[in-house]
């Protein structure tokens, strides 16, 4: 107990200089000039706009990744002090005094920055030579592409940063778990490795791909552990726990978290309210909730209620009618019932109000006590301002032929009998007694005669229906589809008899308080797959590429040109790098399958341990490239050459180990190892010498002359402009 | 059914047990060789029994063949009208009759072999097979039905036997061959003029042979080993040459065979000679032989369809030259472009059609009041274009000029023939694609400005080349801006008469959009050569028609506002596909599986994988498990594992597809899923009634449970059999319905 009194506290610390400086040395590389320049450099416009959307607290909804990256760069916002006030509409426009560059800089700049000594230790946990570390460290530190991505306010710095730290921890976790496990540094590794595993998700969605490598070698390794029969049952048992907790639950939580703390801190409504759902909107201040309320609850016969599809594509629109009718003859030849449009409109409108009618009784207003009206229920719908019954018949839609379609009933000169019934069926009911919910139920509208649904097609009537969407009666309804789907969003209990009163009714705003507010979960799950679904059709942009083209560089993105000089920033990589990094990439593969074919036939060209060694770095290093890498043909999205950073990182850390195992296991003799030790270094000095030379694309900082930028421009492909004067 | 039970299980007790997995040949089944020991009968009884079951195997299987046609058989001329997708395939396999080109997104084998059928059996490609519903009257369908029918039959036979070769259980093959049986979904689909059929027989044929081979893997190169091995090939190109879905069916015989590879190089006794020639022969019959086969049915194809027709459309200028009928057929053009001339100017990209003009000027408020350009399928007069220097005004066509030709890099201007405007860009945003410039038709009677000249580029080819009629791919690049003409191939409004967009974009990425070739030429200052010595090559027209296959399947995109069928509906049968009728007057037809067989199925997926990696986990654990679990898990793990592979891979990659999904997508997966259901329960069983110890009590327990679930199919498949074979009279809902109480999930609409 009293030990410290007998002996002497000594505290012993180990001060790797190496990591130390390169610290240093990758700050200064990141840190330099950052607020230079003080404009909007390409991205930076777009996630500008959102930090923008986090410091005055309005919701926004971006489907190009999870929130928990603009969060981080919106915590250097808040940091220096920024309120939001920026216009984020144009690249190179100069930031205003009130914009606080370089804390927004700073975190993706950091986060570059120690991705340099954290490519030092992967290397060294790998367990290969310091000189190896040291030259991934270096490589790192002189991409200019990284040094480019990392200096902006962009994601792909932060997310690199994390995918090393997934990495790093889960090596340091697998070295630890050879000697001591359960001991406190492998329980701090192995959490440590979920909690940025999931914040590389919690960025880009990309991250996912570290993840599932971390996972599945995580996996192979569990796998041997239960072959261990040294260990007992409950061991095995509660080392798969541990595991199971660290990389599945912790980051499954945590990723949850990113999202309740963005929905905490976004309760205003704003500009991308119209793409959730009734119900999500009404939780946020302001908007939708302002009308909504103090509306009461359940929808009675007599209620006036204006409905919303609940798809809403191609526009969130509410059921909507208006005087006009259908042209007697369509420009196609084909005929049409002549009766009222009914259309779908994207607007607030009088002419959005529909009142729910008893078919059995007359009065359209609501009874005392109200009647609410339940699920299986049938109902006709009366159109407030022309007091027309919803109605469809067996006519063809204007411009969905197979489907029917859908008037208001007019009830002079026709010699068709009016169809206006219709039985409610609630979508989401818990019981069939059910009773209809504003914004809560979504419902459908089933035809009493020919059991057509209420849909909403999608197509935009022509001049005639005024560009508003069509509505249709679906004949065959194959199954639930949210286009069959309405929700009431604006309710009041209608208390005019007469049709003047009424008018005056419907224009007034509702009343009686009453408040509704959504569980977490709910919004979580709506926002998540409204993220996951969102659609951006613009497909096409200047800059845009092929992932055939990032691996040879045929490709570059200028960021940023000054405004009067010709100093430019673009993203470009050190060509020595990245071909010699496909090349190693290459080498790697071509190796392995050599010595894997030569050791089924028991031939062992590696001791068992340098096999190992040379196994695990594969898998992470070539394998994380790979993963990064290979997805993206797949994928249908507008790619950038950024995209591709995360899987160079990657192939960084493989070049040394390459290097390394020629000379360790291919280089035979003296001769050979000292011939490729030359090699190796005229190969690092071009590489610096590429570097340097690219460096006033990357920095921006130096203007060039026309000849000089010409002759930088080393491929046809490369996009460098050129000012004509 | 009982008595062909019976008989089987007695046959099961004396399974042999072949293979070349060590453990399994070492250690036959403990019971095996105590009922071996405790009937110390006479050798010549033994040899007779033994004759006597091979004769009720056969018997078997000739009992679940014959009931599998009589099932597949019955009722197949009903309806007597068109069902589905009928329309699609018999209408093309009246045009393989009628000997006219057309596209579709599939190879063509099986429409190959559905006109085959037909021809065969007399229809004589008549019929219009205009819409479902259309009524054959006294056309002839049957053969190609029958046809149909016949390769639908053989998959429970196919499925049977393989079942058979792993699990070397009868109760086991004969629970897959009475799911599949009993399954009306499967039913439906084999009756019907369809692709499917065809391609699951495909399917199911290279999945027997590749387990035939490898069940003679321990004797290599023999005649059987051979045979297997070549069928595998064989069924391969088969299916490949029906769907792209018969992909999948590779990559696990590929999975397969790299295992197997695998294990011949780990196995030392084997020199690196036999090894290779290992590998060449599996070179041989699974990648040479299908290729070879694969091509020879397009060579087929193209053969047959030697007149022009519906599909000329779809293909390049080049292609439709091949087609007798259509114009471009023993044309004869000048070959090189001069200038004069009177062109068509194509686009590179399939269906976006000719540079086309015409009188009518780009609405107010769409960039300028000019001239609409766009582009049009039909080929028409306003498509023509004259093609002109751009700086003198000269009519080229002087006699007295000589001949000058277009050369690559030359400044030009483009006049249309109809209206004398000029092809003409500038600053103004497309009335689509707002990031491009517009083009429009300017000038009157050929003079405008400098915004009407473009540089004419061949792609690929050095300055100063001539430039070919239909060979050369051709790019226009605006002068002034710079900018590449192209179709963005988005549809017009009204206003524009719903014909394709043109832009100058200013991206100069290379794209097809963006690419053209000049199709027909006049010039009568040139000679005019035949078209012949222009006919593309046989793999130029291959690759040709798989981009445009690929393409049309791409171009399969689901409608946003419409209900489609997503994958994970699939396995829970959570709704079918209408084939005939609608109303309750109709004769229905409701393609939907037996949902007895098919939550049986997703039942045992669960179970499987729940008992699969408890045996998986107490194996590596170094459990010692006895001798009979240790075959049966090997059993489970190694069969089981083969036909679970085989779901996963005929299932999983639908989740990844962009293109609009279907119901009937899911029958290949379902066959390999209730392979796998019935490998699991007769293992499941047979472990159950181990683990009793008294061994009547044992017995009973696996014939009772066997029995039990082949009888429960079985009267499922009484309950659902209308859904197959028709029903009329008022739909489920209705109580008077034959099918009330049937409707067990709200999303059946039957």
């Amino acid at each position: 107990m009293l030990g410290f009194l007998k002996r002497p506290i000594v505290l012993t610390t180990d001060i790797n200089v190496n990591v130390v400086v390169l610290t240093g040395v990758g700050l200064l590389s990141r840190l330099w000039r950052l607020t230079y320049p003080r404009a909007v450099v390409f991205d930076e416009v777009y996630y500008g706009q959102y930090i923008s959307f986090y410091m005055k607290r309005v919701f926004f909804l971006d489907d190009s990744g999870p929130p928990f990256g603009h969060m981080l760069l919106a915590l250097g916002g808040y940091l220096g002090g920024f309120d939001g006030n920026f216009v984020w509409n144009r690249i190179g426009a100069e930031y205003s005094s009130n914009v606080p560059v370089w804390s927004l800089r700073l975190l993706p700049a950091l986060a570059g920055a120690f991705s340099v000594p954290m490519a030092y230790q992967i290397v060294s946990e790998l367990h290969f030579s310091h000189c190896a570390a040291m030259g991934a460290a270096l490589l790192m530190l002189i991409e200019n592409a990284l040094i480019t991505q990392s200096r902006l306010m962009l994601l792909e710095s932060v997310l690199i940063f994390f995918n090393l730290l997934a990495v790093l921890s889960f090596l340091k976790f697998s070295n630890c778990q050879k000697h001591s496990p359960f001991c406190l540094s492998w329980w701090f590794w192995l959490a440590l490795t979920g909690v940025s595993c999931s914040c590389a998700v919690g960025i880009k969605y990309m991250g996912v791909f570290t993840y599932l490598l971390v996972l599945s070698v995580a996996a192979v390794h569990a796998w041997h552990l239960i072959g261990d029969r040294t260990l007992s049952n409950v061991c095995v048992f509660c080392h798969l726990l541990a595991r199971a907790v660290a990389l599945l639950v912790v980051p499954a939580v945590l990723y949850v978290l990113f999202f309740y703390v963005h929905l905490i801190l976004l309760y205003r409504s704003g500009p991308h309210d119209q793409i959730m759902s009734s119900a999500f909107q009404a939780s946020l201040e302001g908007g939708l909730s302002r009308i909504t309320q103090g509306q009461p609850l359940e929808v009675a016969f007599g209620s006036q209620v204006t409905l919303k599809n609940v798809f809403g594509k191609p526009l969130p629109c509410w059921l909507h009618s208006h005087q006009n009718t259908y042209p007697m003859i369509y420009e196609n030849g084909r005929g049409s019932s002549h009766q009222q449009q009914v259309t779908c409109y994207p607007f607030k409108d009088v002419n959005n109000w529909w009142i729910i009618k008893d078919p059995g009784r007359h009065q359209l207003v609501v009874s005392s006590p109200p009647r609410p009206v339940r699920h299986g229920d049938v109902v006709q719908l009366v159109h407030g301002m022309t007091t027309r019954f919803l109605n469809t018949h067996d006519v063809a839609a204007p411009l969905t032929p197979h489907s029917q379609e859908v008037s208001c009933y007019v009830d002079y000169n026709i010699s068709m009998p009016a169809q206006n019934l219709w039985r409610l069926e609630i979508v989401n009911r818990e019981s069939d007694t059910d009773v209809w919910k504003t914004i809560l139920s979504e419902v459908r509208f089933v035809h009493v005669n020919t059991s057509a649904i209420l849909k909403l097609s999608g197509a935009h009537l022509p001049d005639w229906g005024f560009r508003q969407l069509e509505v249709v009666g679906e004949k065959l309804p194959r199954g639930y589809h949210g286009s069959t789907a309405w929700n009431v969003e604006e309710h009041r209990y209608g208390q005019s008899q007469e049709q003047k009163e009424r008018e005056l009714e419907l224009h007034s705003p509702t009343q009686v308080d009453f408040s509704r507010n959504l569980s977490f979960m709910a919004r979580f799950s709506e926002l998540q797959w409204r993220m996951l679904t969102l659609r951006s059709d613009d497909s096409e942009h200047k800059y845009s590429s092929t992932p055939l083209e990032w691996v040879t560089l045929d490709t570059n993105i200028a960021y940023w040109l000054h405004p009067r000089s010709s100093a430019q920033i673009h993203l470009l990589g050190n060509v020595v790098i990245w071909a010699s990094g496909g090349l190693a990439t290459a080498v790697y593969t071509l190796l392995f399958l050599w010595y894997l074919l030569r050791r089924r036939r028991q031939i062992c060209d590696l001791p068992e341990d340098a096999w190992q060694r040379w196994v695990l770095a594969g898998a992470v290093c070539a394998g994380g490239w790979a993963v990064n890498y290979l997805p993206f043909f797949l994928m249908e999205k507008t790619l950038f050459l950024y995209h591709y950073l995360p899987a160079l990182s990657f192939q960084i850390l493989l070049l040394p180990v390459v290097l390394q195992h020629v000379n360790d296991h291919l280089c035979r003799s003296q001769l050979q190892r000292n011939l490729l030790s030359a090699l190796v270094v005229a190969w690092c000095s071009s590489a610096c010498h590429v570097s340097n030379a690219l460096r006033p694309l990357t920095y921006g900082d130096k203007e060039l002359s026309p000849d000089e930028l010409k002759a930088l421009r080393w491929k046809n492909s490369w996009d460098i402009l050129i000012r004509k004067h | 059914m009982p008595p062909a039970t019976g008989g089987g299980l007695t046959g099961s007790e004396l399974r042999a047990r072949r293979g070349r997995c060590g453990p399994q040949t070492a250690r036959p089944a403990s019971r095996d060789v105590a009922a071996e020991a405790a009937a110390p009968s006479p050798k010549r009884s033994a040899v007779s029994s033994q004759r006597l079951e091979a004769a009720g195997r056969w018997a078997l299987l000739a009992l679940v063949t014959l009931l599998s046609f009589a099932t597949r058989f019955h009722r197949l001329e009903e309806p007597r009208h068109i069902c589905w997708d009928e329309t699609h395939f018999g209408k093309m396999g009246s045009y393989y009759i009628n000997r006219t080109f057309f596209f579709d997104v599939h190879p063509p084998l099986g429409k190959m072999l559905i006109g085959l059928a037909g021809y065969l059996s007399g229809y004589d490609g008549t019929f219009l097979f205009q819409k479902p519903g259309d009524k054959y009257e006294h056309h002839s369908y049957m053969g190609m039905r029958g046809f149909c029918a016949f390769l639908g039959s053989w998959l429970i036979p196919f499925a049977y036997l393989t079942v058979l070769d792993l699990s070397k259980s009868l109760p086991a093959a004969l629970l897959t061959a009475a799911l599949l049986t009993f399954d009306t979904g499967c039913l439906t689909l084999s009756q019907y003029i369809l692709l499917d059929p065809i391609l699951m027989f495909f399917i199911m044929a290279a999945m027997l042979s590749m387990v035939k081979y490898n069940s003679c893997a321990d004797r290599p190169f023999s005649a059987p080993w051979w045979f297997w091995l070549t069928l595998t090939g064989i069924s391969l190109a088969g299916a490949l040459g029906v769907k792209f879905v018969g992909l999948f069916i590779i990559l696990q015989v590929g999975l397969n065979t790299i295992s197997d590879l695998w294990h011949l190089l780990g196995d030392l006794s084997l020199s690196l000679v036999t090894v290779g020639k290992h590998l060449t022969a599996r070179i041989l019959c699974l990648i040479v032989l299908p290729l070879a086969l694969y091509m020879a049915t397009f060579a087929i194809h193209f053969m047959v369809l030697n007149k022009s027709g519906p599909g000329d459309g779809f293909f390049s200028s080049a292609f439709q030259s091949r087609l007798s009928g259509n114009n471009l057929h023993n044309a004869s053009v000048p070959e090189h472009l001069a200038y004069g001339s009177v062109i068509t100017v194509k686009n590179f990209r399939m269906a976006i059609g000719y540079l086309h003009s015409h009188r009518h000027l780009y609405p107010e408020g769409i960039g300028a009041r000019q001239q609409q350009v766009t582009t049009y399928l039909h080929k028409d007069y306003n498509n023509l274009w004259i093609i002109k220097k751009h700086n003198t005004n000269s009519d080229p066509l002087d006699p007295s000029f000589p001949v000058e030709f277009v050369r690559h890099g030359d400044i030009i201007r483009l006049e249309h023939k109809e209206t004398s405007r000029n092809l003409h860009s500038h600053y103004h945003e497309a009335p689509l694609t707002r990031k491009h410039y517009q083009v429009t038709g300017y000038g009157i009677n050929g003079t405008g400005d400098s915004n009407d000249f473009w540089r004419i580029e061949v792609v690929n080819r050095k300055f100063g080349n001539r430039i070919k009629v239909l060979r050369s791919r051709i790019r226009f690049i605006h002068l002034v801006t710079g900018c590449v003409l192209g179709s963005s191939g988005k549809v017009l409004p009204r206003w524009g008469w719903e014909q394709l967009e043109v832009t100058c974009t200013p991206y100069l990425k290379e794209t097809l959009n963006s690419i053209w070739n000049v199709e027909d030429h006049i010039n009568p200052k040139l000679p005019n050569i035949s078209l012949d010595v222009l006919q593309p090559s046989f793999p130029e027209i291959l690759l040709e028609s798989h981009m445009v296959m690929i393409r049309g399947n791409n171009g399969l995109k689901p409608k946003d506002n419409e209900f489609t069928s997503k994958p994970w509906h699939w396995p829970i049968n959570y709704q079918g596909l209408r084939f005939s009728g609608i109303n309750d007057t109709d004769f229905r037809v409701y393609l939907l599986g037996n949902p007895v067989v098919w939550w049986l199925n997703l039942l045992s997926i669960a179970l499987y994988l729940l008992s699969g990696s408890v045996l998986a986990i107490a194996m590596q654990r170094g459990a010692q498990l006895p001798a009979e679990v240790e075959g049966l898990s090997q059993v489970l793990l190694r069969g089981g594992g083969q036909v679970l592979l085989g779901w996963m891979l005929h299932y999983f990659p639908f989740f990844l597809m962009g293109r609009i999904l279907y119901f009937h997508h899911y029958f290949p997966a379902m066959l390999f899923s209730s392979m796998l259901t019935g490998i699991l329960w007769d293992t499941l069983l047979r472990l159950c009634a181990w683990s009793v110890a008294s061994s009547r009590l044992a017995r009973s327990i696996h014939v009772v449970g066997v029995l039990s679930l082949l009888l429960g199919t079985a009267y499922s498949f009484y309950l659902f059999h209308p859904l197959a074979y028709g029903m009329v009279g008022p739909l489920a809902q209705d109580p008077q319905s034959p099918m009330a109480g049937l409707r067990w999930l709200e999303s059946w609409d039957f």
